[in-house]
């Protein structure tokens, strides 16, 4: 039971949770508190004095972030505590904190990328006194050098220290202080090494002023310019939510939107910085490979030459679906390779055995949020880090704010908690199955258990096998239940779930990837229509002919024989499914490059010259018709979760056998590399060379 | 005063001598297990000592590793006091007060006999036997003007000086001559100059009743 308290605020008596700071409280009472130390994500500092309110009858005004409402005394008559969040005191201590902080603070408003987006610029407007009293020099700060993402002005710095807080306790590498003291105090890293964490953007958002800004935004545009979209991220599979800033058909920057179930308020550094990729290399008109050389040709020439391909027997034709692209676009294909009699589909690029069992095999069912639920977490080769910043963010939260026991098995890398390292073959996984001690006991004794299979484990020759051992292991240490499904995949493509839902893979008696390869090498594969999977090695292709749809020039528009130019995800509107089965709509921000179309469109143009038109017109023709073939689609914002565990049985997942003895790794290499958009983009490039050395040299 | 900073030459490795690891573990003792991190100042201290006065970033980085925590939150303490020192010092380290009462009784002078003997302020002599600082109230305003001299031997006080012995005092520790630390004229601690005129009746205590306290224990009162 919550323990109420009651409390007067501004002369109307509430009744609040004991544990709720005054600043809660006030808010609730619909009062504004201004404040810029205070987070209601990090812990809690007090140091900007900000957010003062007056007691009645305490001899100052209190800092309302820092004193909750049941350390609040009543008055002598017993009744609730008063106070007051607009009174001349609380006005006057506000004028007066303002002051202090814009002694020291520059007044380059005009030059500052902060401008227009501002706390200190709108709060100095709201309670800050009219003029300045200070005639003195005002003190200036060295800037500091915090890597390839974050620019600073340190002299804008008004020492909130959240940056400090949110890198030490959200991020967990400990690399931003607060150095010396007093008037001389400065935000710095160690040394002023880069930072090195893949969250380190988010404290660009943090900084209530220009201190932290981001550097390749810099000098850009003004907030007032940009036109706004929000949309779902597709750098990994976590789906996070983000505001797409475009300016004249270009995307500027990208932001993160609050999304309690999935990214809080955070997004990673390749989601945050990855659109300076989305100017290059981009494919923006239609090209024909013409004596070896890939030639520009008209749509019409490019589609001709496809669907002429696509007219040959359908045993030698296959599609692969890509980690980048739509449900749409793969809705689309799929019908029409099942119009054209085409069995031999694969959205799997790497391979993974998934698919094939109930849906609930390949989603994270536990959600992201759920996560906060469990009391024990078996991570099986995944770097969790790199694969989903955000799932690993959570992790860290549950870990920290509860008795979270974690074991891994696999390479062991830098996940900044603490967990128990029980082996780096699947071989642990088999000792831990009869062990009945050490993480094995805390397994069994946890309430709600959960296993984290990452891609590493499952796109190799023995994935069903260790599939199939993970199952055991759920089933054994009671991770399914009614109530509590703690079986969970983590992917890493954004298009794999829903692939994986419209069943995207091979038809029976249809190729799955490695046939479709092998069917390219012998040549009974002929024509392979490539819908965005640039992470196959082109020499796999043999000499089939290929047809690569997508929006940037990578390893797989290299190898292509005809190119089709789509969209990136920024010129879509488009459904994606993160890896715990949500449904998310992300939309067009900007228009497509040049003459690249909508991938949707164009398969559907393709349809009509195969004589196997699509019976939709528009997008929403599209959605129903999927809706209808697939209703795990239509629940928008729906992670399925726990619904029908208790008919999930794990243990039957996979194939038996024993697997092989190489250690368990990552499915990742480079976090900043890991899809052609990212490839693309000069400041992952940048971040590659200047940060994964010193993450690599952590791990 | 500004931002504190590392100096710019570093040495390229430190380690922790044996010594150093055992005085710094006597600390860790005194916390509970896993908070090993809260005995980060008297460890510094401790290092600071080993490393001839001040220290080096190498010298942060191996409290940090010893102690389990993150370089920056050493870093952050390290440059937030004052008495740690991030650059070089002589090997004997003057902190000269200049505070009121010291002012008043005459640091000024010690001052000009620093920069004549030293050089200016913040800086090590030529021969690396000096540095000097100056700092604020050192507590011991009655034997004023007074100096703090940090060197391998502990950190003592120099009190009641003036400019005579206070060269005296530079030029006997430069010479590696023995010298008392307290105050350097005749005085006794801070009696007046001319011996001490209360609290001087012989046998005073002995005649004293004294209570037993709830803490003494069995020891005996007043007992030496």
């Amino acid at each position: 039971m919550t323990d109420l308290r009651k409390v007067n605020i501004d002369g109307a008596e509430l009744e609040v949770p004991g544990d709720y700071t005054l600043m809660q409280a006030c808010e609730q009472a619909g009062a504004e508190i201004p404040r810029f130390c205070y987070h209601e994500r990090l812990s809690v500092a007090g140091n900007c004095r900000m957010c003062l309110v007056e007691w009645v009858g305490a001899p100052k005004p209190q800092a309302s972030c820092a004193l909750q409402v049941k350390d609040l005394r009543p008055n002598r008559d017993g009744s609730p505590a008063n106070i007051l969040t607009s009174s001349e005191t609380v006005k006057k201590a506000r004028e007066g904190v303002m002051e202090f902080l814009l002694i020291n603070h520059p007044l380059d408003c005009p030059i500052c990328d902060q401008g227009g987006e501002c706390d200190l610029q709108d709060q100095a407007m709201g309670y800050g006194r009219v003029g300045s009293r200070f005639d003195m020099n005002k003190r200036a700060v060295d800037d500091k050098y915090m890597g390839p993402l974050v620019a600073t002005v340190m002299t804008r710095c008004i020492q909130c220290t959240r940056c400090v807080r949110f890198i030490t306790e959200v991020a967990g590498v400990s690399e931003i202080g607060l150095a010396s003291r007093g008037e001389d105090a400065e935000i710095t890293t160690y040394l002023e090494k880069s930072l090195t964490s893949e969250m380190s953007g988010n404290i660009i958002d943090l900084c209530p002023v220009g201190a932290l800004t981001s550097k390749p935004y810099a000098f850009n545009a003004r907030p007032w310019e940009l036109e706004p979209t929000e949309s779902i991220d597709v750098m990994d599979a976590v789906g996070s939510n983000i505001r797409i800033d475009s300016r004249g058909g270009r995307v500027l920057r990208i932001v993160p939107v609050i999304n309690d179930d999935i990214n809080e308020e955070w997004i990673s550094d390749k989601a945050r910085f990855v659109w300076d990729g989305l100017g290059r290399q981009r494919l923006d008109r239609p090209y024909v490979r013409k004596d070896g050389q890939l030639t520009p040709a008209s749509w019409d020439e490019a589609l001709a030459v496809v669907a002429d391909k696509l007219g040959g027997d359908p045993e030698s034709i296959a599609a692969i679906a890509g980690d980048l692209a739509c449900t749409e676009s793969m809705k689309a294909l799929n019908d029409l390779m099942d119009g054209l009699g085409v069995k031999n589909i694969d959205c799997r690029q790497d391979g993974a055995p998934l698919g094939e069992g109930p849906r609930q095999e390949y989603l994270m069912n536990t959600t992201i949020a759920g996560i906060e639920q469990a009391d024990a977490l078996l991570i099986v080769g995944s770097n969790v880090r790199h694969e989903a910043a955000l799932v690993n963010a959570r992790i860290r939260k549950t870990w920290i704010h509860s008795d979270l026991e974690i074991g891994m098995v696999g390479v062991p890398y830098d996940l900044t908690y603490v967990y128990d390292h029980l082996g780096e073959t699947a071989d642990a996984l088999e000792t831990l199955l009869k062990s009945t001690k050490g993480f094995a006991r805390k397994l069994k004794s946890a309430k709600n258990p959960m296993i984290l299979i990452g891609q590493g484990a499952l796109t190799r020759k023995d994935g069903a096998q260790i599939l199939r051992l993970c199952g055991k292991i759920a089933d054994k240490f009671g991770m399914v239940r009614e109530g509590w499904n703690g079986w969970n995949v983590l992917h890493t493509a954004a298009a794999r779930v829903a692939g994986l839902d419209m069943g995207f893979v091979p038809c029976k008696g249809g190729r799955g990837l490695a046939g479709i390869l092998a069917g390219a090498k012998d040549g009974s594969v002929k024509t392979i229509y490539n819908l965005g999977a640039d992470e196959i090695n082109e020499d796999l292709f043999g000499d089939a002919f290929v047809i690569y749809q997508g929006s940037h020039g990578d390893a797989g528009a290299h190898r292509a024989d005809v190119i089709l130019p789509g969209c990136a995800y920024t010129e879509k509107d488009a459904l994606w499914v993160n890896t715990e089965g949500r449904v998310q709509m992300g939309f067009a921000a900007v228009p497509p490059k040049g003459d690249a179309k909508t991938d949707w469109k164009i398969i559907r143009a393709l349809s009509e010259l195969c004589g196997r038109t699509l019976p939709y017109d528009d997008i929403d023709a599209l959605r129903k018709k999927l809706f209808t073939d697939h209703p795990t689609f239509s629940g928008l914002n729906h992670a399925p979760g726990a619904e029908g565990a208790a008919d999930f049985a794990p243990a039957k997942l996979g194939a038996a056998g024993k697997p092989l003895k190489a250690p368990l790794k990552s499915a990742i290499g480079d976090f900043y590399f890991t899809n052609p958009v990212a490839r693309a983009s000069q400041v992952m490039a940048q971040c590659s060379t200047e940060c994964a050395p010193i993450m690599e040299a952590a791990e | 005063m500004s931002a504190r900073r590392l100096a710019k030459e570093q040495p390229d490795s430190f380690a922790l001598s044996a010594a150093s690891k055992k005085e710094i573990g006597i600390w860790i003792k005194k916390y509970p297990k896993g908070r090993q991190a809260s005995a980060l100042i008297p460890g510094l201290w401790i290092v600071q000592k080993q490393a001839g006065g001040w220290l080096p970033a190498p010298a942060l980085e191996a409290v940090a590793a010893h102690l389990d925590m993150p370089y920056m939150r050493v870093y952050e303490v390290a440059t937030f006091y004052t008495m740690f020192n991030l650059a070089p010092v002589g090997e004997h380290h003057v902190q000269l007060c200049g505070t009121t009462p010291c002012w008043l009784r005459g640091a000024g002078d010690l001052k000009k006999v620093c920069e004549k003997k030293i050089g200016p302020k913040g800086s090590v002599s030529a021969d690396g036997k000096f540095s000097w600082i100056e700092v604020e109230c050192l507590g011991a305003c009655a034997n004023a003007p007074m100096i703090q001299i940090s060197n391998a031997a502990g950190d003592d006080y120099y009190e009641d000086l003036d400019v005579d012995n206070f060269e005296t005092l530079l030029d006997d520790l430069a010479a590696g001559r023995k010298v008392k630390p307290g105050p350097q004229n005749t005085r006794h601690t801070s009696e007046p100059i001319t011996g001490a005129v209360t609290l001087n009746t012989k046998g005073f205590y002995n005649k004293v009743k004294q209570k037993k306290l709830p803490n003494s224990g069995k020891a005996k009162v007043g007992a030496k």
